[in-house]
């Protein structure tokens, strides 16, 4: 390789090529980005450490720590700020006592893991309909156009509801969950793919593919998917902070991930008859979902204008064209 | 127009068929026992076989589902072993739990879920158009860096955190509320307010940081026209351009997607129902899925999905209406 060694790891997925280079060189220059990318480094390490850490700290997710706890007021902590000690660096769970410290952690893996694996499973199925209906026929192209739009105009998170109460106790949750935002959040994507897809065909490099003889499978691999990744790749940077809200909206509701497994939606929820004996119940969970979903949102608008500075940042509010549909994105409410 | 709005609806009525196939077929999978559940605890299986024979469970699904159909457009009679309940149409079906018509139930949870959007809507209308405007007047400056931050961070917080601290800060600390409990309007409308204001701000603030957005970049679009020139070079002031001239570009997308909101959040606000403990559509939803009630589940996500729907035909009716140049096809 001849190429000077660029030890720092541009976004993943594209190769380090002299456009990733680029890509990362733009990155740097944006404090905002550089510091929602630290944000979340540090997130995603904590998360993988999480059983370390809880070792280190000599406590576990589920332990009931009734002396800790003042069952005459109803089992608020003892001590400020929700108990914290040196043994409880976070405090206590009120009722129950549980760290909370282990409990936030376990809670961060949960919503990391879920938003991550639903990004998957979207933009997995959303870039092979989009290439279908891009390279498929009229036929194809109209049927699948229309179960989009009924996906898009569909209540997501009443749909979402709806379905983890169908599906078995026992079957495994953060994988439900997976399965169900992921299933029912594709269609932003594949309506991407589907564009970049129609525009990409008409180009010479894969009309000479096609006329070479290959097959519209072999065209979609060998020479659309490499283009596709940079707008797929900004794409999924914008799902993750969605599906991150959509987890915790659920597991706020009940229908997320079953206790005693520890999720942030789920402790804001329980935290609902604490706020007044307990402010740090709610500070705590509430700060770090806030902020992670900050911190996904400002990283993948940076990422996607270093990938296209033509694109000027979204968040700058106004000075894109806020089309009606994209307005229309599905909001939790 | 009338072709428009003909062939829209045909294409709602199309997406609401294949949503209650979709919703129907995956309850129809569900592994709980609706009639173990209708039945309560202590039935013997032979209760539960007659419970089963009631509610028609024994059918095939293709079966169940044709009765469905039939029940909403011509309505159907349920047998309770004693005596035979007319359900008339549109008739979701009975809830297991209650053995309450569904559609009686829907129309009694909709004035508290109504009661809470309509306010909201009050609230996304003034703060976030306004703030809206206010950013695009002062475009550039300092009250420019601090909306846009604000309008980042709101768009970005789930609704219960926001609302979570809401009640933290106004009823716990400042104590200037009691908790919200929801109050119908009929029995006490100057309680119903009161109960009411937080969820209001709620869920219109959350919503508000959308309606910014929308509105400075609207507004910006139509700065940047022909006509607004026009009225520059006659000299007419800059505040008077914005919110004279450039806000009507800013009218129509706003009055079209508050429509969309309207139809969704008709279907129930789930997420600060819940928080706020409002008898709505969407908390009729949740006790629903927990107590496994198919038919309430499925009669409110078929409320939801023809609310959602018929909002995207009026939305496109409205834009139109708001802005000539917009042609229905």
């Amino acid at each position: 390789m001849t190429a000077p060694t660029d030890t720092t790891a541009p976004v993943a997925g594209i190769p380090a090529s002299g456009a990733a280079r680029q890509v990362w060189r733009r990155l740097r220059t944006r404090p905002s980005a550089l510091v929602s990318a630290a944000v979340l480094l540090l997130l995603v390490l904590l998360a993988l450490a999480a059983p370390l850490l809880a070792a280190l700290e000599g406590q576990d997710a589920n332990t009931y720590h009734d002396d800790l706890v003042d069952s005459a007021r109803g089992g608020v902590p003892y001590g400020a700020f929700g108990g914290a000690s040196a043994d409880h660096w976070l405090g206590v769970e009120p009722g129950t006592g549980r760290d909370l410290f282990v409990r936030l952690l376990h809670g961060a893996r949960i919503s990391l893991l879920v938003a991550v694996g639903a990004t998957a499973v979207q933009i997995l199925i959303g870039v092979l309909v989009g290439l279908a209906a891009g390279l498929g026929g009229r036929w194809i192209d109209g049927v699948l156009g229309r179960v989009t739009d009924v996906l898009v105009a569909l209540p997501m998170l009443v749909l979402a509801v709806a379905l983890t109460a169908v599906v078995p106790r026992d079957f495994p949750r953060p994988l439900l969950l997976i399965l169900v935002i992921g299933f029912l959040g594709w269609a932003g994507t594949s309506r991407l793919v589907r564009a970049q897809t129609l525009t990409l065909k008409s180009l010479d490099f894969v009309a000479a593919s096609r006329l070479a003889g290959s097959g519209p499978w072999r065209t979609a691999r060998r020479e659309l998917l490499p283009s596709l990744a940079a707008p797929v790749i900004t794409y999924a940077a914008i799902l993750v902070p969605t599906n991150i809200v959509v987890e915790a909206s659920l597991s706020f509701l009940g229908v997320g991930v079953t206790p005693p497994t520890p999720s942030w939606g789920q402790m804001l929820s329980t935290a609902q008859t604490w706020f007044r004996a307990d402010p740090a119940y709610v500070l705590l969970p509430a700060g770090l979902l806030f902020v992670t979903v900050l911190a996904f949102t400002v990283l993948g608008d940076a990422v996607r204008t270093a990938l296209d500075p033509r694109e000027a940042s979204r968040l700058r509010v106004g000075t894109r064209k806020e089309s009606r549909r994209d307005s229309l994105k599905e909001t939790s409410r | 127009m009338t072709r428009f709005v003909l062939k829209r609806l045909a294409g709602a009525v199309l997406v609401l068929l294949a949503l209650s196939v979709l919703v129907y077929s995956l309850f129809y999978l569900a592994p709980g026992d609706p009639a173990r559940l209708a039945c309560g605890e202590r039935c013997n299986p032979q209760q539960i076989a007659q419970v089963r024979e009631q509610l028609g469970l024994n059918e095939s699904m293709f079966t169940q589902y044709l009765h469905f159909l039939q029940g909403v457009f011509a309505g159907r009679d349920y047998s309770t072993g004693t005596a035979v309940v007319r359900c008339d149409a549109p008739c979701l079906g009975l809830s297991y739990q209650s053995d309450q018509q569904v559609t009686r139930l829907v129309l009694e949870r909709l004035p508290a879920t109504a009661s809470l959007v309509v306010g909201a809507l009050v609230v996304w209308l003034v703060v976030g158009v306004g703030t809206g405007l206010l950013s695009a007047l002062r475009r550039g400056g300092p009250t420019e860096r601090i909306l846009t931050l604000l309008t980042l961070a709101g768009s970005g917080t789930p609704v219960f955190i926001l609302g979570l601290l809401l009640l933290m800060a106004v009823c716990a600390y400042l104590q200037w509320l009691p908790f919200p409990s929801y109050v119908p309007f009929g029995e006490n409308p100057e309680q119903w307010g009161w109960n009411l204001l937080l969820p209001w701000l709620t869920l219109g603030l959350f919503e508000s940081a959308k309606y910014a957005r929308l509105t400075r970049s609207a507004t910006l679009e139509t700065l940047a026209e022909d006509h607004i020139r026009t009225f520059r070079a006659y000299g007419v002031s800059e505040r008077s351009v914005v919110t004279r001239h450039a806000l009507r570009g800013a009218v129509p997308p706003v009055i079209a997607i508050s429509a969309v909101d309207l139809g969704s959040m008709f279907g129930g606000a789930v997420l600060t129902e819940s928080l706020f403990g409002i008898p709505g559509l969407g908390k009729t939803l949740i006790d629903g899925v927990k107590a496994i009630d198919l038919p309430v589940v499925v009669g409110v996500v078929m409320v939801t999905g023809t609310f959602v729907v018929l909002a995207n035909v009026v939305a496109d009716l409205l834009y139109a209406a708001a802005d000539r140049r917009v042609v229905l096809t």
